[in-house]
């Protein structure tokens, strides 16, 4: 992998930028990527954290000096990328309730688009998404990409208050929003199940560079799944 | 075994210990004591493995009542801690004889205590930790009903309990004067400039190691707000990535905010770089109001003298 870059941004962390632009195709080698330095440097890194351009490193000053891990690394990106690309991502599927009561910009979104409701449904879920990160909050994954007939930007001021489950669209990203939050995403539907829960091993069903499909489901399946009707709106 | 009933809890109040780690990917949180200093010095002086948990007490207007003998030790702002009404002095250990009342007053300086007992504070441990990240609602005490803690701040009439009673001793010990920190009004910060510092003009660069900055009252565990000369970057934003503990992110007002413990783990503002490690126990004690300035750092010489705390206190 010729094109990363490592740098060190503070006594304690380094960062690998690995192209500038976002390619949810590289996800997955991303993805095993970090698993790599997390088993090769156990002893001295103490966090990765991939994001769609780069991968931020904390390491124990105690345990590794900055040049044994700037060699390290070095060594393990210039070897990498022709084993990586085997490796299979999985598909995780989730259903989704696209319907006004759990989503309040699903027709603004569709007329903005000269769209159907059924035909804005129809594209969300026709997509193999890929999870290029997780952050923001606890399980909060940014999926891309999402089809340029349905690419929206986020509402220029952010909802105080989106309840949990909602799908959003902000340009041409998509995500869950795993707990109540504040956000600016256009909401197009809900999805019921968990996607965040600390008692549960594993706490997420998926990791970077999984890939996520989405499945419309009717008010009775997601109401069976614990789904819950949200409309109030501000 | 050794426990304080909780009379008043102060504002806020959380159970720390150093950290919640190897989590980040999935969004989670470090957590930890913001004033690391004081935090280790707490368990330090009670002899505590440095992953005790403490009470990181914001503000002040604590109090707590003995049940039993009790060790403590009482590190960072000064609070005009009492006994029984009797002055206590910070920065050292002693002990609370059962019936006693431990009361912190306003902080007088910096804005956090830490509040350790011998053998650390007795927290159920989600994912290694037992920090309370109120955003994440993970970590602190449980309810007692044996649910899993969910960040709450600890409440009056909860009863905090010692992890181990083996610990237990009597000898009182003082942090020496010169390990001591001012937490004054003017600070001086060291910054290592890095991340996105090519992308401020030279001009702005200047503006920024050269101003005073205020630190704003919207300032919190996840991050601290600076205002004074507005600091342009050539990117309004960039491609969200991870963010060190004590990176500087400068959103298009050009107001720095400094990230902390609690933070986001990924943002897509510029960063002009992060807080040398063993300031930002200043930034974390800065009271709304103070002025601070910064200066570029050497990064040999801050790494090693961050190598040296974590040898002192084999954090």
């Amino acid at each position: 992998m010729k094109s990363a870059v490592i740098k060190r941004v503070s006594e304690t962390h380094v960062m690998i930028y690995i192209g500038d632009t976002i390619a949810p195709e590289r996800a997955s080698l991303f993805g095993s990527l970090c698993e790599k330095i997390r088993l090769e440097f156990s002893a001295g890194v103490i966090e990765v954290v991939p994001s769609y351009t780069s991968i931020m490193i904390e390491f124990n000053l105690s345990k590794i000096s900055y040049g044994t891990l700037e060699a390290g690394l070095t060594e393990l990106l210039g070897g990498f990328e022709q084993s990586a690309q085997k490796i299979q991502a999985r598909v995780i599927e989730l259903p989704v309730y696209y319907h006004a009561d759990v989503a309040p910009d699903l027709q603004t979104l569709a007329e903005a688009k000269n769209l159907s409701v059924q035909q804005v449904i129809e594209i969300h879920c026709q997509t193999l998404y890929t999870v290029c990160a997780i952050g923001f909050s606890p399980g909060f994954a940014f999926l891309g990409s999402v089809d340029d007939r349905i690419v929206m930007p986020r509402h220029a001021s952010p909802r105080l208050k989106i309840p949990a489950g909602s799908v959003g669209i902000a340009d041409r990203q998509t995500a869950v929003y795993p707990d109540d939050s504040p956000g600016g995403w256009q909401i197009i539907g809900n999805c019921p199940s968990t996607l965040f829960s600390p008692e549960r091993e594993p706490m997420m069903p998926f990791s970077v560079g999984d890939t996520v499909r989405f499945k419309s489901v009717s008010l009775e399946e997601f109401t069976q799944q614990g789904g819950q009707r949200c409309p109030n709106w501000k | 075994m050794s426990k304080l009933e909780v009379i008043q809890p102060g504002m806020l109040s959380l159970i720390q210990d150093v950290g919640r780690f190897g989590v980040a990917q999935l969004g989670l949180s470090q957590g930890g004591p913001v004033d690391l200093h004081a935090y280790c010095w707490a368990n330090h002086l009670l002899a505590n493995s440095m992953h005790c948990p403490v009470l990181e007490i914001t503000l002040g207007q604590a109090s707590f009542t003995a049940r039993e003998d009790t060790m403590v030790a009482l590190t960072g702002a000064d609070m005009m801690a009492t006994l029984d009404g009797t002055a206590q002095k910070n920065w050292r250990s002693f002990q609370i004889k059962k019936g006693q009342t431990l009361k912190l007053s306003f902080a007088q300086t910096g804005l956090r205590a830490y509040l350790a007992i011998a053998g650390g504070f007795a927290a159920q441990k989600i994912f290694g930790s037992s920090a309370t990240v109120m955003r994440n609602k993970l970590g602190g005490l449980t309810k007692g009903d044996g649910s899993l803690a969910r960040g709450n701040k600890i409440a009056a009439g909860q009863l905090l309990s010692a992890a181990s009673s083996n610990q237990d001793r009597t000898v009182c010990l003082s942090v020496p004067n010169h390990f001591i920190p001012d937490y004054g009004d003017i600070i001086e910060i060291g910054v290592l400039p890095s991340y996105q510092v090519e992308s401020f003009p030279k001009l702005q660069r200047e503006r920024f190691f050269q101003s005073s900055f205020t630190v704003s009252p919207q300032s919190d565990r996840m991050g601290v707000r600076l205002t004074g000369a507005e600091i342009k970057c050539d990117t309004a934003g960039i491609i969200s990535e991870g963010i060190a503990l004590g990176a500087i992110q400068i959103p298009p007002d050009g107001q720095p905010i400094i990230l902390l413990n609690d933070r986001q783990t990924l943002g897509g503002y510029p960063k002009i770089g992060c807080v040398s490690r063993l300031d930002l126990p200043k930034i974390a004690q800065a009271r709304a109001g103070s002025t601070i300035h910064f200066y570029a750092a050497d990064i040999e010489e801050k790494s090693s003298q961050w190598c040296e705390f974590l040898g002192f206190f084999n954090v």
